[in-house]
């Protein structure tokens, strides 16, 4: 990928003990890692975009009653969670640069503090999730649904038009096989956190070798991307009625 | 060592992330209040137009795409995007157009 003397190799070859033997240079190591986390956010774009692709067709389908049941989710929790994940990826973005600056505690304090924010993302989805339970709002066989579509509050209540249950739950089933996913790869992310807390409190990251911590904050960038989509999409949908 | 390493990455500054960080709240706060205004069709075209500026913000600064020397690493978005609306934009093609007679 970039021309480097073999002089320049053996030096770092000597120098920098991360380095593997069939790399010539530390930074032809460093964007073959990076490359292969790009690699693996391609594959996960088109995981999600299923997801996504499914979500479309059915709201464009059912678009009264998709409206309907995004308005039994609460705004306020989305909305906090959004700026919670979005203040977790600047968390990530200060301890890659901790890393690149060798700053061992300040690399473990940004790298807890993305942990932290990280649960509290969890928490307030689980507080979400535990409601649609109570409300039967959840796909199965106690699914319940008995709302009005948007805008017909307004109506004489003899005018009034109701939801289709069914294509609620299919709203239903698509909100957590959504954010489900999203909630799922936090918890890895969360994982894949701690684990570098824990290296990076033992001083494996250095100037010179801290592909993990970039690669791990490429991950949650990702992460994160996905739940801007699923804010807007889930959320957001005729709230003006 | 340093000398090497230096042209390669990029350090991103506290300022400039922290501006970042700003610009992605402000679009968040923007895209909740545009939900409630009634703007008909477009409510989805801007809240999708708000969420792909936040997204181009967070994949060119955050993830250090506007900073990097490796080209082959914007082919690889570049290519994810196109795949991704191909799917997209050829699903909806079919079931978008199902109700025409």
């Amino acid at each position: 990928m970039h021309n480097s003397s073999v002089a320049t190799a053996n030096i770092e070859a000597h120098d920098n003990p991360a380095l593997l033997h069939h790399f010539a240079t530390a930074e032809q190591q460093k964007d073959a890692a990076n490359l292969g986390m790009w690699l693996f956010l391609v594959t996960e774009v088109m995981f999600f975009g299923g997801m996504f692709c499914a979500y479309l067709v059915y709201r464009y389908k059912y678009f009264g009653d998709f409206g309907s049941a995004s308005q039994q989710l609460s705004i306020k929790l989305g909305a906090i969670n959004t700026g919670v994940l979005i203040c977790s990826s600047l968390t990530v973005v200060l301890a890659v640069r901790a890393a690149q600056l060798g700053k061992r505690t300040v690399l473990v304090f940004w790298l807890l503090a993305t942990i932290v924010l990280g649960l509290v993302f969890l928490g307030i989805k689980a507080d979400e999730y535990a409601e649609k339970f109570e409300k039967h709002h959840v796909p199965g066989p106690s699914f319940h649904y008995h709302e009005l579509l948007p805008g017909q509050a307004g109506l004489p209540s003899t005018d009034r038009r109701y939801a289709n249950p069914s294509h609620a739950e299919m709203y239903f089933s698509l909100y957590f096989a959504m954010t489900g996913m999203h909630a799922l790869h936090m918890i890895i992310g969360v994982g894949l956190f701690s684990f570098l807390t824990y290296f990076a409190w033992r001083g494996k990251y250095s100037p010179d070798y801290y592909t993990p911590i970039e690669n791990a904050g490429l991950y949650w960038h990702f992460v994160d991307i996905v739940w801007i989509y699923l804010f807007p999409l889930l959320y957001l949908i005729d709230r003006h009625r | 060592m340093s000398d090497h390493n230096s042209s390669s990455e990029h350090i991103s500054s506290i300022g400039s992330s922290v501006a970042i960080w700003l610009a992605l709240l402000v679009g968040t706060a923007l895209t909740v209040g545009a939900a409630y205004v009634d703007l008909g069709p477009f409510n989805v075209v801007v809240a999708l137009a708000i969420a792909s500026i936040k997204a181009t913000l967070v994949v060119l600064f955050f993830m250090h795409v506007k900073y990097t020397h490796e080209k082959l690493t914007k082919m690889v978005i570049a290519t994810a995007i196109f795949f991704f609306l191909i799917l997209l934009v050829l699903s909806m093609a079919d079931y978008g157009t199902r109700l025409w007679t």
